[in-house]
């Protein structure tokens, strides 16, 4: 018996099921499907928008890195003090080198203004080989040996606004140094430095004998490795020999886990968008349950309703992913523009690059959008599938059904994400703690009619009939009530628990500056170049009104050529009581007598080198490996890179060198903070040569630049939660308008459109009020997560949790009021005599 | 008790569509009329005006011998709430209400929701059968029992007037007979009047008056429930 084939069905045919399916594409196309489109357009958008910025971001600091490393196989790299010159000799003699060329790199300080310019000192002769870039370009040769002839590239030269002929004035020390723009440097790109001769930064800029670097040129076919491994063992401690990726990697390295967050905080919107296909897709497929059943009894097979409805928001994805990649490159130019790559964060500096049209990430977010929406309907379209036609197409209006695995999954996928939560990191990187975030978000919204039930439940009957029928009508359907409170409970949920940590974080933040800034005044020196000498600092210990002053010498150190240097702070402090200048978690126990030196490190490196405090750190100072013990760990909010608190008079001991770029002032009793600044000012002389600040200052910088850097995120929450309340207004307006006969029944019955819109309004406020709260419970607990696992594992920054009551309040209020009032409103329209009439059969 | 004197009601715009044409009719007090007709007609817009649900394009209408076109929207509702009870063919019970919470509903928008309340919704109940139902679903329920239930439901505060829309027109044969003659009864026993449209003679032969609704307006049928009945009340439209 040969199996009969099911007749092939025409194009018109399918067009026909399609669009009784969906109900026509114009049909999709309003209301809420169009709110769907927009949410989806909305999280492709920020996501793609976030991308284009990172990644103009990354491309500007990849090519400064190649640029200034040119033709280099290999660089050799030191402290940010340099090393001995005398490792240059012992690299260039190698077999295997066939050019090296030295190095001289310094932040110098701008005379009169408050920014420092990289110049880099380089041998011309040897330079032209390998980095050619890093070479002067002038009418005279010979200027490019000159002591005063500096050669900025084009993007500084537009940036100082000089010419040919013009000066450029650098401070060194407490001094100006002039310097005559020779030339420019022989590059086009966008980095800002400028090059001189080798030989004059080292002299001008104190660098006598010392290198920052050094670039290598292999012999072609040279085994790079082996070469790496035997110049590495003729190296200092503390100088490392790797080629120019690994530091281009280290950069990016620096900024990645604000750069991945921000990705993440971005497809936050899409997946709230997802959330408001699958409450669109659930109610849409509750509304069409009859027409659905017909098709069913009619013969459709299940599977083709299921691809139908996907079909259906596939196409929601797609023209919400179309819009959002033109609307997300439209912010990504504006933010570029306005913000900078980082989006004020603060850890780019140069000129805006473009942003590019990226094709297989372009592909990849437009998919992301198309997936979003099919993952918001998938359950939605199994239950269309599964319903039994006959009885669905009796009851038309029953509540939405609720998969009988939901409860299983959500109790399943709250367990994992917990036990996810408990996971370290991989690469640095939170990976765990965004899937903790993801999987107890979709096990809570699974609970949701679990949850919500009791909750009505336990609630008391009013006596108003307009509050008894709203929460009858709630009680009696759970799954229409938790499909509609997914997208507000997850926007909330996101939005309350970016609100906590920020607010636990700023918090923190103020505390940390209560603990680190003891002086009335702060005294600091910018970039390399300048500093105080041991003159400078007799001198500001003792000016007028001056009781006491602290010394500190900043400066870094390189652990690991992979990573950033680390700070390396050494500072007058007496060990004994290290808790009054420093904000140590835990005890700072003093060393034992015959233990190596204390020596303080904060948490990132605590973190990243998983060193506790009596442990044993060993630290490349001055090209040797000094042995430090662990003596405490301390909470840092300024250097994620990591960062030592050591003794500067052990420093001092080590590199000889005195001279200071910080200094922390206590004023006598009566002195006058204006007095001070003003002693200070005569003594360095005219311009920004010394920065001082109160401590209040201090504070109201670090937490402005706290407010910019978090800024987008606020943007992006609000923008959430937007979505999130619109998608409960759609929703509760579809449903108003399917229930019109209800309504015209009620007002046959007497009840009053005041009465019906009360009781509307009643369970609008109920649905917010049960989505913001599960929102906010839902959102502390993130919150956790995002405070202990998040943040720790992306920036090892502590904090202590602090809920910022106040402004939840408000917002659940606002977000309660809103929700009732778009009930309200929903009411007016239907309850009209539109409603009476719905009510007969027949004229 | 309702007087209806030359109304004349439209729907639409620019081609309005006639839906009742000079429509004249008086029902007493404790009278039970039927109206006849054919589908589109306008039979229950004609209830829809008898409730104040619907407003006329001209003649006017009275209830308990108040125009209503002297009351406002609010005023209307309450009318409806105190004095109207309401049957429909699709029997538009609230899903989500027990069925004696359904039968109990016009007291509780009366603001009366007691004991005595509660038992009255129970008395109902017992009136239409369903007296062990009281805590059942509507989901539960065959449409036979759903359409007792609204009979409950447009009884339970005693109104003055039952309109009932085709009560019959989504019931088979036997439970239509069933449905008609609990209705009859219970409009009786509450001694209300009763306005009941329907396309089904059968459905209407209970009623004390018959008359059939027409493009040109309403005119009386002779049937033998009148006969049957002898009342003496007035039979003719004025």
């Amino acid at each position: 018996m040969t199996r009969r084939e099911p007749p092939r069905t025409s194009f018109a045919a399918r067009r026909s099921v399609f669009a009784a399916i969906s109900g026509g594409l114009r049909e999709a196309l309003r209301g809420r499907s169009l709110l769907a489109i927009v949410a989806i357009a909305f999280g492709v958008a920020l996501g793609y928008a976030v991308h284009l910025v990172n990644e103009s971001a990354v491309r500007e600091l990849a090519s400064g890195i190649a640029v200034l490393s040119g033709s280099a196989d290999l660089e050799v790299r030191g402290p940010r003090h340099g090393f001995a010159e005398s490792v240059y000799p012992r690299v260039a003699r190698d077999r295997d080198v066939v050019a090296a060329s030295p190095v001289v790199e310094v932040d110098a300080k701008l005379a009169g203004r408050r920014e420092t310019l990289p110049i880099l000192g380089v041998d011309v002769f040897r330079a032209i080989a390998i980095t050619p870039s890093l070479v002067g370009i002038a009418d005279d040769r010979l200027d490019t040996l000159r002591a005063d002839a500096l050669f900025p590239s084009a993007a500084a030269a537009r940036w100082l606004d000089v010419a040919r002929g013009d000066r450029v004035v650098v401070q060194i020390g407490l001094r100006d140094a002039p310097l005559r723009v020779a030339g420019h440097a022989n590059a086009t790109d966008n980095a800002r430095y400028a090059v001189m001769d080798i030989a004059a930064v080292q002299d001008r800029f104190d660098f006598g004998g010392r290198l920052t670097r050094i670039d290598v040129r292999l012999a072609p076919g040279a085994d790079r490795a082996g070469a790496q491994r035997r110049l590495q063992s003729l190296l200092p401690a503390g100088v490392s020999i790797a080629p120019p990726a690994t530091t281009a990697d280290a950069a990016k390295r620096f900024s990645r886990a604000y750069r991945v967050n921000l990705d993440v905080l971005a497809l936050v919107a899409l997946f709230t968008g997802a959330m408001l296909v699958y409450a669109t897709q659930t109610l849409g497929v509750a509304r069409r349950r009859t027409p659905f059943a017909l098709l069913r009894t009619l013969g459709l097979p299940a599977r083709r309703l299921v691809a139908g409805v996907l079909g259906e928001a596939a196409l929601v994805g797609l023209a919400g992913a179309i819009a959002g990649l033109a609307i997300g490159h439209a912010i990504a130019l504006v933010a570029v523009r306005h913000f900078g790559p980082d989006l004020g964060a603060g850890y780019f500096e140069g000129d805006a690059s473009a942003v590019l049209v990226d094709v297989p990430w372009l592909l990849l977010f437009a998919g992301l959008g198309v997936v979003a929406a099919l993952a918001g309907s998938a359950l939605p379209a199994l239950d269309a599938s599964r319903a039994a036609p006959a009885a669905a197409l009796k009851a038309a209006d029953a509540d939405v059904v609720v998969p009988a695995r939901a409860r299983p999954l959500a109790v399943a996928s709250i367990g994992l994400g917990v036990a996810f939560a408990f996971l370290p990191a991989v690469d640095e990187l939170p990976v765990f703690g965004y899937f903790a975030i993801a999987l107890i978000l979709v096990g809570a919204i699974l609970a949701l009619p679990s949850l919500a039930q009791p909750m009505l439940r336990a609630l008391p009957t009013p006596r108003r009939v307009p509050f008894a029928l709203a929460l009858a009508h709630l009680r009696a359907t759970p799954g229409k009530f938790a499909s509609m409170l997914a997208a507000v409970v997850a926007s909330v949920a996101l939005m309350s628990a970016m609100a906590i940590m920020v607010a636990s974080f700023r918090q923190s933040l103020d505390d940390w500056l209560g603990v680190m800034l003891p002086a009335d005044l702060y005294v600091r020196t910018q970039g390399d170049s300048a500093f105080l000498s041991t003159r400078d600092q007799r001198a500001v210990a003792t000016l007028a009104g001056v009781a006491r002053a602290e010394f500190m010498r900043v400066t870094s150190i390189g652990l690991d050529p992979a990573r950033p240097r680390i700070v390396l702070l050494a500072r007058d402090l007496d060990p004994e009581h290290a808790g009054s200048r420093l904000a140590l978690v835990g005890g700072s126990p003093t060393p034992a007598h015959d233990a190596a030196p204390p020596a303080w490190i904060n948490e990132a490196l605590a973190d990243v080198l998983h060193l506790r405090v009596g442990e044993t750190l060993r630290l490349p100072i001055s090209g040797r490996a000094v042995e430090f013990t662990v003596a405490g760990v301390w909470r840092d909010y300024a250097r994620q890179q990591g960062a030592i608190v050591i003794e500067r008079r052990r420093y001092e001991a080590i590199t000889g060198d005195a001279s200071v770029n910080e200094a922390a002032l206590w004023l006598v009793d009566g002195a006058s903070i204006a007095g001070v600044r003003n002693a200070l000012a005569a003594y360095a002389g005219p311009g920004d040569r010394l920065l001082v600040s109160t401590p209040g200052e201090l504070r109201r910088l670090s937490l402005a630049t706290f407010d910019r850097t978090f800024a987008v995120t606020y943007a992006l929450e609000a923008a959430a939660v937007v979505i999130g309340l619109a998608g409960l207004s759609a929703a509760l307006v579809a449903q108003t308008l399917a229930r019109r006969r209800e309504f015209g029944m009620l007002r046959h019955l007497g009840m009053t459109r005041g009465s019906i819109g009360t009781m509307l309004a009643a369970e609008g406020a109920l649905l917010a009020l049960v989505g913001v709260a599960g929102g906010l419970m839902l959102g502390l607990a993130i919150s956790l997560i995002l405070i202990h696992v998040v943040n720790r594992q992306s920036f090892h920054w502590g904090m202590d949790l602090h809920v910022p009551a106040g402004s939840l309040t408000a917002l659940a209020a606002v977000l309660i009021a809103l929700a009732t009032l778009a009930a309200r409103l929903a009411a007016r329209r239907a309850t009209g005599v539109d409603a009476v009439r719905a009510v007969r059969e027949d004229w | 008790m309702v007087e209806l004197r030359g109304v004349a009601k439209s729907f639409g715009g620019t081609s309005p569509r006639r839906v009742l044409h000079d429509v004249s009719l008086r029902v007493a007090r404790a009278e039970y009329v039927a109206i006849v007709g054919a589908s589109g007609v306008g039979k229950s817009t004609l209830l829809n005006v008898v409730a104040g649900l619907e407003t006329i394009d001209a003649g006017s209408v009275s209830v308990d011998g108040v125009d209503l076109a002297s009351l406002d929207d609010d005023r209307k509702s309450a009318l409806r709430r105190e004095r109207i009870g309401f049957v429909f063919q699709a029997f538009h019970v609230l899903p989500y209400l027990s069925v004696r919470d359904n039968v109990a509903l016009p007291l509780a928008l009366q603001g009366r929701q007691g004991d005595a309340e509660r038992a009255r919704a129970d008395a109902m109940l017992r009136a239409v059968g369903l007296g062990d139902r009281g805590a059942s679903s509507p989901a539960e329920l065959s449409g036979g029992e759903l359409q007792r239930v609204a009979i409950a439901r447009a009884l339970v505060h005693r109104p003055s007037l039952v309109l009932a829309d085709e009560p019959t027109g989504n019931l088979d044969p036997d439970t239509a007979a069933n449905v008609m003659r609990v209705l009859a009864q219970a409009v009786r026993d509450n001694d209300a009047s009763a306005m009941l449209v329907t396309h089904s003679l059968a459905a209407a032969a209970s009623a004390d008056r018959v008359y059939r609704l027409t493009a040109d307006g309403l005119r009386l049928l002779e049937t033998g429930a009148v006969a049957r009945r002898e009342r003496d009340v007035p039979t003719t439209p004025p």
